[in-house]
């Protein structure tokens, strides 16, 4: 194998224990954006979706291309945009006591 | 600037969104900074898409028209869907969008993979290595495309949510397994041998990703609604393997690493949702167990009767306790009551009574999913209280009022010989009285019927969560 294969390699390994120590300390409350976060780092597959666009040159890898980047992107812009509308719920005290004050847009 | 240059400078900014994630999901540990590690991944993600776009901008050969257009046209739609979805789904929804958000992230990683085998072979330069991560790429990403639709399908309804058990389905997901292993082989063989310029391995190639799409929904369909929640975090964490196998195809760090971080947290949430439910991750993929929403359960024909209440008789007992335990439950969630017990909660503070709240780990369909709703409702979360936290509380409480909880109460549980046994439960029996808001005698997502119900101190309110409380509330007020 390359050595740029084996450094990827070893970079993978220690993202991957570097996860489980990161992710292992959330308390069971936060589970839920904490996937929902999670869920949107995964989107970076976008970058590696815009570096296919660049490099394509028939119709095929265009239209493969053109469905990774909207996917990439909803996925991005998505996970991000939902993730922070449930933490923003997390507040030490309800800002106002009266019902109608409940949070915005439902 | 050279290229060499650009390049370098652009790995840097690559490594700061890596490690941006790594930071922001270090930073979700607690609710007080949880929102602020939210945006620094977001930023992070940011730098790492913007510098994306001027790496290709600024190298010599510069980014053709078609790609911008492909990029930018791409970015406006997907991104478009992305943020008028999230702004405007329900709460209660969220499960599902998520799941969705997770499908077109598995689907993109497919597509670079597919896209990037399409070129290798086109030109006959598939080395091994690189045909192993691609096959990796497409079917891990594939699998997570067709899963996640059908686990996004499951909780809105659209498909039902019993476990749909296919004839000789075990048999059909082994076969799909065998038919990509060998085919992966025979691609590897190729590469080995021709640089997989051969005519038959684009055939072979689309017949993997085929058994991957196929393999998604064979093994989500078996698996029961309320079990999605550990199914979308085990697809979740799928969908980062699938972006780090995409990284090593086009040999990008940030892609690997931030896959990787993904795959591993996905992998210890899923561990951790299924601990929670006493059942091992194999055990929810065999699929087949529980009867998901609308179980039609019989009455209870085992010894014991149930002593129905009236909302009158509650209220009373509620205005007059020193101390409530609320204990909610997925109906809760289905009926969208979370404004009415927030209501009920303040009406009864007012009254000087200790309200708080027992959350179950797998109350509703996600981990921490009473948490996001009842938060939704402005409930100050230091009054939501983890399960290890309040079972001790639940003796000195004179009333626990469940609301749409079932299974994560059953007192069989501490018992061995029944399907719940050994799951961690609330310990609800303990209170001096017990309340339960519930529309009948169903039985909960694991099918056996609860003992609490026919518990001496057990009163029965038969109503939808909702209405439930809204006569509860009325009936506080005039006490």
């Amino acid at each position: 194998m390359n050595p740029e294969l084996l450094s990827a390699l070893a970079i993978f390994t220690l993202a991957i224990l570097v996860g489980f120590e990161v992710i292992s300390k959330v308390p069971a409350t936060l589970h839920t954006p904490l996937m929902s976060g999670a869920n949107s780092i995964h989107g970076i597959v976008l970058v590696g979706a815009m570096l296919i666009a660049a490099e394509a040159d028939h119709p095929l890898s265009y239209a493969l291309a053109f469905v990774a980047v909207v996917f990439g992107a909803a996925n991005v812009v998505g996970g991000y945009v939902v993730t922070d509308r449930m933490l923003q719920m997390f507040r030490k005290k309800p800002v106002a006591p009266k019902a109608a004050t409940s949070s915005e847009g439902e | 600037m050279s290229p060499e240059w650009l390049y370098t400078v652009v790995f840097f900014a690559w490594l700061a969104g890596a490690a941006m994630f790594v930071i922001g999901l270090h930073q979700m540990n607690s609710p007080a900074t949880a929102r602020g590690g939210n945006r620094v991944s977001a930023l992070g993600m940011t730098i790492a898409v913007g510098t994306t776009l001027l790496y290709l901008v600024g190298r010599p050969e510069g980014l053709p028209t078609a790609a911008w257009i492909i990029i930018l046209v791409g970015f406006l739609i997907g991104g478009g869907f992305g943020l008028y979805a999230a702004r405007n789904v329900a709460m209660t929804a969220m499960p599902q969008l998520v799941s969705v958000f997770n499908a077109v992230g598995g689907g993109a990683a497919a597509l670079v993979a597919i896209d990037d085998y399409l070129r290798i072979s086109n030109q006959g330069q598939a080395t091994v290595d690189e045909t192993i991560f691609v096959v990796l790429g497409a079917v891990i990403g594939s699998v997570t495309f067709t899963g996640s639709v059908i686990a996004a399908g499951k909780l809105q309804g659209l498909i039902s949510g019993k476990p749909i058990m296919i004839p000789a389905g075990r048999l059909v997901t082994v076969a799909l397994a065998a038919v990509a292993v060998a085919s992966t082989g025979a691609l590897v063989w190729d590469a080995w041998q021709a640089g997989g310029a051969s005519t038959w391995t684009l055939v072979i190639f689309g017949g993997i990703v085929a058994a991957g799409l196929l393999f998604g929904i064979t093994m989500v369909l078996p698996i029961g609604g309320a079990d999605m929640p550990v199914v979308i975090s085990l697809l979740n964490s799928f969908t980062g393997t699938a972006a780090a196998m995409a990284g090593f195809v086009i040999g990008n760090p940030v892609l690997i690493i931030a896959g990787a971080l993904v795959g591993a947290a996905g992998g210890i949430l899923t561990k951790l949702m299924a601990d929670a439910m006493n059942r091992s991750i194999m055990n929810i993929i065999a699929g087949g167990f529980g009867g998901g929403e609308g179980t039609v359960g019989a009455l209870t024909e085992t010894g014991g009767s149930v002593r129905a209440v009236t909302p009158d008789d509650v209220a009373i007992q509620l205005a007059y306790a020193s101390s409530v335990i609320i204990v909610p439950g997925y109906g809760l969630a289905v009926a969208q009551a979370q404004h009415a017990v927030r209501e009920l909660a303040e009406l009864l503070e007012a009254r000087g009574v200790d309200v708080k709240y027992a959350i179950h780990p797998v109350a509703g369909r996600m981990p921490g999913h009473m948490n996001v709703l009842l938060a939704e409702a402005n409930v100050p979360y230091p009054q939501l209280k983890e399960m290890e936290e309040i079972n001790p509380e639940f003796e000195r409480a004179d009333v626990a009022l469940v609301i749409g909880a079932n299974d994560v109460t059953n007192p069989a549980a501490r018992r061995p010989g029944s399907p719940v046994s050994g799951m961690p439960i609330l310990d609800v029996d303990h209170a001096r009285s017990i309340v339960v808001i519930k529309r009948s005698m169903g039985r909960g997502y694991a099918g056996i019927d609860n003992e609490l119900y026919t518990n001496p101190k057990t009163g029965m309110l038969f109503a939808d969560a909702k209405a439930g409380l809204a006569e509860l509330i009325s009936a506080v007020k005039a006490v």
